[in-house]
């Protein structure tokens, strides 16, 4: 973790309430984020994508988000009123979601979109934006940015599309990026690239990054911290390099349930879900 | 592995092409692919997306018509329509459990339907059958009169291998089967579609992107590119990390995790 965060984190509750009983789904969950790559891991239902989306108060009614902090860059993102929200979605905290094909206009080219944000943040001429939205499909390393630029949506490969997605967002030059399982519609090699162009903004802009995953593997070899979520809380915290040394029985299930290539067993582990997880102690 | 050598081949494929379209809005989605794979082996297609492992795997199930090459299962060379005893010796199951189950017909219907058109449909030899392919896949008779909806997804995709071998067959083809759940409740269908193979004598066909479940449950596999065959190896092979081809060392290093350096040195192969 680096000197001051970017966003702080304390005491997050996402509930839904129901007819029959309120689903609780994200329970007291507290963090920092620096200029960092921060993983959050956990199986579906754990949480990690509500905490991402109530960051950028981003949560579908009924739900009610409650925090005793809620702070990005000395802001108090809880009681921002809705135009001071719009500044900060996009402009100052991106998100980028799994699948570019419900992310992007389909019936716009790609590139205009790319135009677009960048003529809203800047205010620059239709033109220039042009001329912008070039150099970032450039610098997500998009080798024929001419051609992708009149593209629609549907015209793109996955990997493509997921490019086009993360420069719409360098358009804006965010401190802080979301991205909710970012790659995991992409091939491995595809996805490689695309978190190396992830990587290389945390390093050279200095910008925050929540990544958000549930793969294991992934997230140990590319973020620098993560956090692990269990039925609406964070059960452990641990640098990313030691997650093959996590404490919690959770992430140790969890990993010995992996089929590794270098390691060959003859039935994998199950996890046995101990009940206690829910409201026990962290690791 | 000598098994696969020895023992007489249950599927054959032999310079089998696909292509979707005409003229020239023609994609060669498969081109010039030949493996067999031995009774009782369990065989993997890996490959990306645009690859042609799935269409491989459609092409052997009857979905998709070849536009050449042989396919012979178990001994009969397969035609454009599949004859149902094809349904007898081979089942497919499904990527998505959410998209493969009839919303609205309950588990026991599920899986009456194939006994019903195979003639199974006495109601005491439908019954047998019916409680015991849930208790193989680990449902108990709980679950029988359930609707999908009302199953997790490990649930629906434990339905879904019940239907596929409720007629008993000695093939399984399976397309990317855990690819949709948690990775604890892979861990569960992982481990059942092993041991249901250990059991029954199963002979799988096994399409994944992911080269640690192919080499968890496969002995062998085909490397796939652009709807052509890179390479065939064994599992030992893929773990010794010693493939022969550098699309297939690329794939097996991309697949251990991030590595800020290998990303720069990716290349494409067409």
């Amino acid at each position: 973790m680096s000197s001051t965060p970017i966003l702080t984190v304390e005491d997050l509750q996402v509930r839904f309430p129901g007819r029959v009983a309120t689903v609780e789904a994200v329970r007291g969950v507290s963090f920092e984020v620096g200029r960092e790559k921060l993983g959050i891991v956990g199986e579906s239902g754990s949480g990690k994508s509500m905490t991402g989306r109530a960051i950028l108060r981003l949560v579908p009614p009924p739900g009610r988000v409650t925090a005793r902090r809620l702070e990005f860059e000395g802001t108090d993102l809880l009681a921002a009123s809705e135009p001071a929200m719009r500044d900060i979605r996009g402009h100052r905290i991106a998100m980028v979601l799994q699948d570019p094909k419900f992310s992007l206009n389909p019936v716009m080219p790609v590139g205009d979109q790319v135009a677009e944000a960048w003529r809203v943040h800047s205010g620059a001429s239709w033109r220039e934006s042009r001329r912008r939205a070039l150099e970032m499909l450039e610098a997500v390393r998009i080798r024929n940015p001419e051609r992708v630029y009149g593209a629609y949506p549907h015209e793109v490969s996955g990997g493509m599309g997921q490019r086009v997605m993360i420069a719409m967002m360098l358009a804006a030059g965010p401190d802080l990026l979301i991205a909710d399982e970012p790659t995991s519609a992409l091939d491995v090699t595809v996805q490689m690239q695309v978190l190396a162009i992830l990587d290389d903004l945390v390093t050279e802009r200095g910008m925050g990054l929540v990544f958000i995953s549930h793969d294991l593997n992934l997230v140990a070899s590319f973020c620098d911290r993560v956090l692990i979520m269990y039925a609406g809380r964070i059960v452990e915290t641990c640098r990313a390099r030691d997650l093959a040394a996590a404490r919690h029985p959770y992430t140790q299930g969890l990993l010995r349930s992996l089929p590794r290539i270098d390691r060959p067993v003859a039935e994998l582990a199950v996890l046995d879900r101990d009940p206690a997880w829910r409201d026990g102690p962290t690791a | 592995m000598s098994l696969s050598r020895s023992a007489p081949a249950i599927l054959e494929v032999d310079g089998l092409h696909v292509i979707f379209g005409q003229g020239s809005d023609a994609v060669h989605a498969v081109r010039d692919v030949s493996f067999r794979v031995a009774e009782g082996a369990a065989f993997g297609l890996v490959g990306e997306s645009g690859s042609g492992k799935t269409t491989v795997l459609r092409a052997i199930a009857g979905l998709v018509a070849p536009a050449a090459g042989r396919i012979a299962v178990a001994g009969q060379v397969q035609r454009a329509h599949r004859e149902p005893a094809f349904a007898r010796v081979c089942q497919m199951v499904f990527q998505d459990p959410y998209g493969s189950l009839h919303p609205r017909h309950t588990v026991d219907r599920v899986l009456s339907e194939p006994l019903a058109i195979h003639g199974f449909a006495r109601r005491g030899e439908a019954d047998r059958r019916i409680e015991r392919a849930l208790s193989e896949v680990g449902l108990g008779p709980g679950f029988r009169f359930r609707y999908p909806h009302q199953l997790s997804g490990g649930q629906r995709q434990r339905v879904s291998i019940a239907r596929a071998l409720i007629l008993e067959p000695r093939i399984l083809l399976l397309d990317e089967p855990t690819s949709a759940l948690d990775v604890s409740v892979q861990a569960e269908i992982l481990n059942l579609l092993a041991r249901l193979r250990r059991e029954r004598g199963l002979t799988y066909v096994l399409v994944s992107h992911n080269l640690a479940i192919v080499a968890h449950l496969c002995e062998r596999l085909l490397v796939m590119n652009a709807g052509r065959v890179v390479e065939e190896l064994t599992e030992g092979q893929l773990r010794a990390a010693a493939p022969a081809e550098p699309y297939t060392r690329q794939l097996l290093q991309a697949s251990l995790g991030y590595d800020r350096q290998a990303a720069a040195q990716l290349t494409t192969f067409d």
